[in-house]
């Protein structure tokens, strides 16, 4: 086959056909990943919240709460056993180094930190990205088991209590910020559920 | 020229990284480990395997002043393909890479490939092209990554073999890409010069 004359008419229908296979490829592919994509994502996020808040029974990712603390929405996902609350996995976000850094807590029914999980961060790998594992059980900045409504969680240079990452401090800041989020929003959000419990009697 | 000279030519004779110096921005951005390289090096491959085969296809019905437009809608449209797929099956390597995929439609070895050898060659041909480039980039990647991983963390593939102490942290930063990379094409070039 000859090549087509770079004439104006030739011009147009290749670029439109192209452009309409093309177009219709995509749909097609689209249609075909969207419900394997939001398995995989509803996965990571059970996945994630079996991490923070072991023991449950219930589904929380299907009993999730939204809760606003401040103007900012927090995801909240209850966990039961045998129908009695062990606590929750909160969701919360805070700018990081190199930008949203989103983090899942999990909170005993006194909100304790049992776990943590970070869902998605742009931290400096090898750097920042370090929080992924640092502030868990054992390591130098454990803050696991810590209670941020007795005292705020801080790093030891703004006259906290936790060791921030060597070398850096605006992420262990901005996770700790997360974190403490995240607490404010689980107690929010357990005491509007006690008052209105406590309105219905 | 038969087509396992044409693999072995982009491995060897017009490697991207090390000899073409195309592509340098994943090159650099997502190498700080080995798995990191080779999983960007794979993606980039099946990009570059379909593209080729696709325009090489239809480059009888892309007139002449219109080809780069089109190139990039094909190229495009590959790359969200994959992105959605990898989305789909391995979201552990889409949270990690997610972010340099789109950026493969901008990747210079992939208009560079079309326009210097699909465009000219038949569909196999270009198949075999396209299959060797990629693995050659897929090699660098991975080499890269690799000494960037082993000096940096003392780790290769996940795997500690160095305490990491012993780790040079700037070889995972920007800065150490430049360093390792500038080292590798240099040991690279000697290697020609003896063959």
């Amino acid at each position: 086959m000859k090549k087509l004359e770079s004439s104006l008419k030739n011009m147009i229908l290749s670029l439109t056909g192209f452009s309409i296979v093309a177009g219709g490829l995509l749909g097609w592919v689209n249609a075909a990943t969207a419900e394997p994509i939001a398995q995989a994502n509803a996965k990571a996020l059970s996945d994630a919240i079996a991490v923070v808040i072991p023991g449950f029974d219930n589904n929380p990712a299907e009993e999730a709460e939204t809760v606003e603390v401040e103007g900012t929405t927090y995801k909240i996902y209850p966990a039961t056993q045998g129908g009695k609350p062990i606590g929750a996995a909160v969701e919360a976000s805070a700018n990081g180094f190199g930008g949203t850094l989103t983090v899942l807590v999990g909170f005993d029914t006194e909100g304790n930190i049992i776990d943590y999980s970070l869902l998605s961060h742009a931290e400096t790998p090898g750097l920042g990205s370090k929080a992924s594992d640092w502030f868990k059980k054992g390591a130098k900045g454990d803050i696991t088991g810590k209670n941020p409504g007795t005292q705020s969680l801080t790093v030891s240079k703004d006259g906290g209590e936790i060791d921030a990452i060597t070398a850096s401090t605006i992420t262990s800041r901005a996770f700790l910020q997360a974190v403490n989020n995240a607490w404010s929003a689980y107690m929010n959000g357990q005491v509007d559920a006690t008052s209105g419990a406590s309105q219905q009697h | 020229m038969n087509n396992f000279k044409i693999l072995i030519n982009g491995i060897v004779k017009e490697n991207p990284t090390f000899v073409l110096l195309l592509g340098m921005c994943p090159t650099l951005g997502t190498t700080s480990s080995a798995l990191n390289g080779m999983g960007m090096g794979l993606a980039t491959m099946f990009v570059l395997i379909c593209s080729n085969f696709a325009i090489s296809g239809i480059k009888n019905l892309v007139p002449d002043m219109v080809r780069i437009p089109i190139f990039v809608v094909v190229i495009a449209s590959f790359v969200t393909i994959l992105q959605m797929l990898m989305q789909a099956y391995v979201p552990a390597l889409y949270a990690t890479l997610g972010l340099f995929i789109p950026l493969i439609v901008v990747n210079c070895i992939l208009l560079g490939r079309a326009e210097a050898f699909a465009c000219k060659h038949t569909p196999i041909a270009s198949l075999f092209d396209g299959l060797g480039i990629g693995l050659g980039f897929t090699i660098a990647l991975t080499l890269l990554g690799g000494v960037r991983e082993f000096l940096g963390t003392g780790k290769l593939f996940g795997i500690s073999i160095l305490p990491e102490q012993y780790g040079m942290l700037v070889f995972v930063l920007a800065p150490g890409a430049f360093i390792a990379l500038g080292y590798l094409i240099a040991i690279v070039n000697r290697l020609k010069k003896n063959n």
